[in-house]
């Protein structure tokens, strides 16, 4: 196998330098330096989000929209900065168009439940085969609640969505259509802008669930025109339990409430309760003040990274990284669309995901094993769990050199 | 490579990977329960059969797993063949206390089952190994069909 060169050629982008932002990518593992390879199930934080939230908690905190003192202001402003920071991120209209959830999985459920209630029997909402289980459940139960139907857009053999299928599957009764932007387990990029037009011409209202999107490339909500555009936080070098739902404010406007609480209420009685103005009529209950500062804070350091340069980047990555496995006696890839993020979801003959997954993991690998919560594209490709390497900026090609020394000791025990 | 992974991977552990005994399906089983492990999604089917006076006549299993659990389930329907219910649930808590670091391998009352002492050092990998034995046990004491580890 040949020795990966210092950095990728011809790119400018520093990913060693950069890289000593993350503290945790100095830690050790066994011995043995980590590589760190699931960053499609959570990334790592750099210490500017780290002192963020460190500093809010040491100087800012207090309850948000509440009190007249300092504090509480300060943490308002705080919290109310990153929304803007968002807005300004995804380029949403408004400010009132982002609303600040647990993250992803919520965002969903708000959507599902909330845009749900208007949903009747003869209602159909479409996804695709390609979904994450947040991205399917969540519908299921919209379904169940109102006997709506759930179709799937099937897959091609490359692991991208059947178009052709897609269309002839919205008709006048879909109402919603919901559709990753990116694969979790394939690393698909999907076509949404033209998913979202097909959608839009059969009259449904779109919803993205862009949780792998964001840590990859600029996301722009106002061109893509779709509805909804759900993410997450820790996937996007921000803490857990913070994400964002991005929902057109005109539908907002007209969707009843998700969940009820302080915060969401203009007035409380007993017989007449009326709701706050967006976003606050979406955030029941004390938000997740600090998260938000850090997801702000995550913010202005993507802000300052090239993103040409950082796709770049993780492009070559991915292809190195391909082209090394498939060296490698056995090895199948799984998802060889032809856009894909920096996800390598693989199998490496008859050697299971776990095995794979526990021996690398001696060699201070960190990849995920198993079925990336998307059963049915496992069931799809036929593989009961694949391992999946999906990359970062902050990755470099020694960190695939590691990777494949440790693919190549699995080989070495199971032969 | 490390000891650890040495240790997990025994010989005995590869052997039954790569040719797992009692494998198939058993048509004229008394009970057949699977087994299902939902972190990895692996399932294995086992089959029992039990003889006039109660005990394990023949056991099979099918399914699809990591090497650890294809290796434990293989040792262990070649173990409690001709078991009683008793005898085969004894093994059952033995195994289980071994796996969970509550009992240290005594490799006499384990024999060829040591060779999945290796999984105590993997804590992630402790329900791969006890998937089959789960199902036996679901099989030996209830009558549902399902189990799952978690």
């Amino acid at each position: 196998m040949s020795q990966a060169p210092a950095a990728a050629p011809g790119s400018g982008f520093d990913a060693r330098q950069l890289r000593r932002d993350f503290p945790i990518l100095a830690t050790e593992v066994y011995g043995k330096p980590l590589t760190y390879l699931d960053n499609a199930a959570s990334s790592q934080r750099p210490a500017q989000v780290i002192d963020a939230v460190a500093h809010y908690e040491r100087h800012l905190h207090a309850n948000v929209h509440r009190g007249v003192h300092y504090l509480s202001q300060q943490a308002t402003d705080a919290y109310e900065g990153a929304r803007d920071r968002v807005q300004a991120f995804v380029n949403a209209s408004s400010r009132q168009e982002i609303i600040f959830t647990r993250g992803t999985t919520e965002a969903i459920n708000l959507v599902a439940a909330s845009l749900g209630q208007a949903l009747g029997p003869d209602d159909e909402i479409l996804i695709t085969w390609l979904e994450h289980h947040s991205n399917i459940v969540p519908w299921q139960l919209a379904c169940q609640r109102s006997g709506a139907t759930l179709k799937v857009a099937p897959l091609l053999d490359d692991g991208s969505v059947d178009l052709l299928a897609f269309e002839r599957l919205l008709t006048e009764r879909t109402r919603i259509v919901a559709i990753s932007h990116i694969s979790n387990a394939l690393g698909t990029i999907n076509p949404v802008e033209t998913m979202v037009d097909l959608a839009q011409q059969a009259g449904a209202k779109t919803l993205i669930d862009g949780a792998q999107a964001v840590p990859h490339q600029r996301i722009d909500v106002s061109a893509l025109n779709c509805d909804f555009y759900a993410f997450s936080g820790h996937k996007m070098y921000a803490p857990t339990g913070i994400g964002v739902l991005y929902g057109r404010a005109e539908l907002l406007e007209e969707m009843p409430p998700y969940q009820g609480g302080g915060e969401m209420i203009r007035t409380v009685s007993f017989t007449d309760t009326t709701f706050n103005a967006l976003p606050y009529k979406f955030e029941a209950g004390t938000p997740n003040i600090s998260g938000a500062v850090g997801l702000g804070a995550s913010i202005d350091y993507l802000n300052n990274l090239d993103y040409a340069l950082l796709e770049a980047h993780e492009t070559d990555l991915l292809e190195y990284a391909q082209a090394q496995l498939l060296e490698l006696p056995g090895a199948k890839i799984i998802g060889t669309a032809q856009r894909k993020a920096s996800v390598m979801s693989f199998t490496l003959g008859d050697i299971h995901a776990h095995d794979l997954g526990t021996i690398v993991d001696r060699e201070g690998v960190a990849i995920r094993t198993g079925h990336h919560c998307a059963m049915p594209v496992m069931e799809r490709f036929a593989v009961p769990a694949t391992a999946r390497a999906s990359f970062a900026f902050y990755n470099l090609r020694e960190d695939v050199d590691r990777l494949m020394a440790g693919l190549t000791q699995a080989l070495e025990i199971f032969t | 490579m490390s000891d650890s992974l040495l240790d997990l991977y025994r010989e005995v552990i590869l052997d039954h990977n790569r040719d797992p005994r009692n494998f198939g399906e058993l048509d004229d089983a008394d009970r057949v329960v699977e087994g299902v492990n939902p972190l990895c999604g692996d399932r294995m089917t086992l089959y029992v059969k039990k003889d006039k006076d109660g005990k394990i006549e023949d056991v099979c299993f099918t399914g699809s797993g990591c090497a650890i659990s294809v290796a434990s389930a293989s040792l262990m329907t070649e173990r409690i063949k001709g078991l009683t219910n008793d005898e085969a649930l004894e093994l059952f808590e033995l195994v289980h206390d071994v796996l969970t670091g509550e009992q240290e391998p005594d490799p006499v009352r384990l024999d060829k089952l040591a060779a999945l002492a290796g999984v105590r050092q993997y804590p992630s990998r402790i329900k791969c190994a006890s998937l089959g034995w789960h199902a036996l046990k679901t099989a030996l004491t209830t009558t549902d069909a399902k189990i799952s580890t978690e």
